[in-house]
């Protein structure tokens, strides 16, 4: 377990802006993603609980070990936090094999027992043919199999990983998730994964810390993030999220609904907490949420159609001003003719529109 | 007419040294002010480059005050052995390491500061100390700048006049250098050693100018 309150502050150069990450989290074994745009603080949180970065006030526990406190000014060194660190460019030494690279990571191990667990390590990750090969001579594949396969033969106590996936193509990443999969399955380790591909989120993480401006500012399951988003700034770094402002024209607190009015029309709406009637709020609706239909109906409204786009399991319609919703394709095939004469309309379920607060990403 | 070969063969011997004492150091000054943060890292960082800027007969007459036979390391030298350290060929290799070491220092760091920080942050997480980081990892990934800059030291200590004049003064057969002996060569009218000396001396330059070239070559690809 690792739970770190951090705080690290840059002050601004003549020719860059300030920054102060101040962040506070824990991270059970499994994966918890670090998820955030560029230059939010991911990877500075990373280089802070390696040991690479100090940083100016806090505290980092690994498994109740202090590694970090700012208070009594314990620091440990790099070398003895027991962290496995894969690097975005995987950091491979480029003057030494794959094999020799395996070596470095476990001098301290006894030669015999050193051997084996190198073996084991390469034919754990189908690398035993590539073993006396240099970086330069493997695949961007195996060289990150190759860098996890160093990180772990030192047997650390966490694992941190810098975008892993970064510049690889689809089956590359398949793999790699797979691999990621299969260390959370038997490590049992917090590992920390940093990455700005929402998909990947979703796909590998446990836990979701979403990062803005250096700080954390909604955490949660994937299933969690996606049900409530809590703010158009999260909306905004997840993506796939209709945004909207809408005004409350009613409110029925016993029957636990509303009313309001959304892109010109009125539309029955959640019960909205906290709300008076005349109210400004800000909604998202995620677009496989919504429906489109050729006909009026209970809050359907009319708008027209202005692009779409092909996508492998459903068809993205566009019908401006921000509303974007995903048609699975057979549905899609059976209304299309009919539509196009009579015109489209989109149907908004009442409890597809989720109230989020305005707050904006920075 | 016979040559004399002791100035070329003392040069040799004089480079050499001064090249390995300029490597030892050079690499060490070049690793404190590349990784290390310290009071006065800018005042290191001037002195280590003054040789280069300064003439070499000031940098000749700062020696003779440091190590001449009043001076208090001098007098501590010549307590120790019974011989003054001054005009001898122990003062030619100090002179030409003094050359030297700025040239080693400037490389040696800028190719020190060229590597991948990710890479010894790697060595650092895996539990390498600071010792074996350097020794595993820096110089070898610095290698063959480090090389140039050698072979550089290397050309720069053989071609050392004026300090060692200084310091080390013109004695035939104990103190007089290629240098040193190409000018009292061409000063008594002796065409045939100064022309002789002179190819010797701008073949072997040549040579070391080309490799290190070539190693800073084999760098960049």
């Amino acid at each position: 377990m690792i739970e770190a309150n951090i705080s690290k502050r840059f002050p601004a150069g003549p020719e860059s802006a300030g920054f102060h990450l101040q962040i506070e989290f824990e991270a059970a074994p499994g994966v918890t993603a670090l998820y955030g745009p560029s230059g939010s603080g991911k990877t500075l949180t990373l280089d802070t609980l390696a040991g690479f970065v100090k940083p100016g006030s806090g505290r980092i526990l690994l498994n109740d070990r202090i590694l970090f406190d700012g208070a009594s000014g314990v620091h440990l060194p790099p070398q003895t936090r027991s962290c496995g660190y894969v690097f975005q460019n995987y950091a491979l030494f480029p003057h030494m094999t794959l094999r020799e690279n395996l070596a470095f990571a476990a001098h301290e191990v006894p030669r015999l027992e050193r051997h084996r667990r190198i073996a084991e390590q390469l034919d754990r990750f189908k690398l035993t043919s590539m073993a006396g090969r240099y970086p330069h001579e493997l695949s961007g594949g195996q060289k990150q199999r190759g860098s996890i396969a160093r990180a772990l033969i030192a047997e650390p106590r966490m694992i941190l990983l810098d975008e892993p996936a970064r510049g690889m193509d689809s089956t590359l990443r398949a793999d790699l998730h797979l691999l990621i999969h299969e260390l959370r399955q038997t490590l049992k380790l917090p590992i920390l994964l940093v990455t700005h591909d929402a998909e990947e989120c979703f796909a590998l993480a446990d836990r979701v810390l979403v990062y803005d401006a250096g700080r954390i500012i909604h955490r949660g399951t994937p299933a969690e993030l996606l049900q409530n988003p809590g703010s158009a700034a999260v909306a905004q770094l997840l993506g796939g999220f209709n945004l909207f402002e809408a005004d409350v024209v009613a409110l029925d607190p016993g029957r636990q609904t509303s009313r309001v009015r959304f892109l010109g029309d009125e539309i029955a709406g959640p019960h909205l907490r906290g709300c008076f009637k005349g109210d400004r709020i800000a909604l998202c609706i995620r677009p496989e949420e919504l429906r489109v239909a050729d006909r009026p109906g209970d809050n359907r409204i009319r708008r027209p159609l202005l692009r779409t786009v092909e996508r492998p399991q459903s068809v993205r319609a566009d019908f401006g001003t921000g509303l974007i919703v995903d048609v699975p394709r057979d549905t899609w095939q059976m209304l299309e003719p009919a539509a196009a004469q009579t015109g489209w309309w989109v149907e908004v379920p009442s409890a597809s529109l989720r109230q989020i607060t305005r707050q904006l990403a920075s | 007419m016979q040559i004399d070969w002791f100035p070329l063969w003392l040069s040799l011997e004089v480079a050499t040294l001064a090249t390995l004492i300029s490597l030892v150091a050079g690499i060490w000054l070049a690793w404190l002010l590349s990784h290390k943060d310290f009071a006065g890292k800018n005042v290191l960082d001037a002195i280590t480059t003054l040789p280069l800027a300064l003439p070499p007969t000031v940098l000749g007459y700062y020696l003779l005050v440091v190590i001449g036979r009043t001076s208090w390391l001098g007098g501590a030298w010549e307590a120790i052995t019974g011989s003054p350290l001054v005009f001898t060929w122990k003062a030619a290799v100090i002179a030409s390491t003094l050359h030297a070491v700025p040239l080693l220092v400037k490389s040696t760091r800028a190719a020190l500061e060229n590597v991948d920080q990710s890479y010894e942050r790697a060595a650092r997480s895996l539990g390498a100390s600071e010792w074996r980081l350097f020794w595993r990892i820096s110089i070898p990934l610095a290698r063959r700048p480090i090389a140039a800059a050698t072979a550089l030291a290397f050309a720069r200590s053989l071609g050392d006049f004026g300090a060692t004049l200084m310091i080390a003064g013109d004695i035939p057969g104990r103190t007089q250098t290629a240098a040193i002996a190409i000018y009292d060569a061409v000063e008594s009218g002796n065409t045939i050693l100064a022309r002789t000396l002179v190819i010797v001396i701008s073949i072997l330059t040549a040579a070391i100018v080309w490799l290190s070239n070539w190693l800073e070559e084999r760098r960049a690809r």
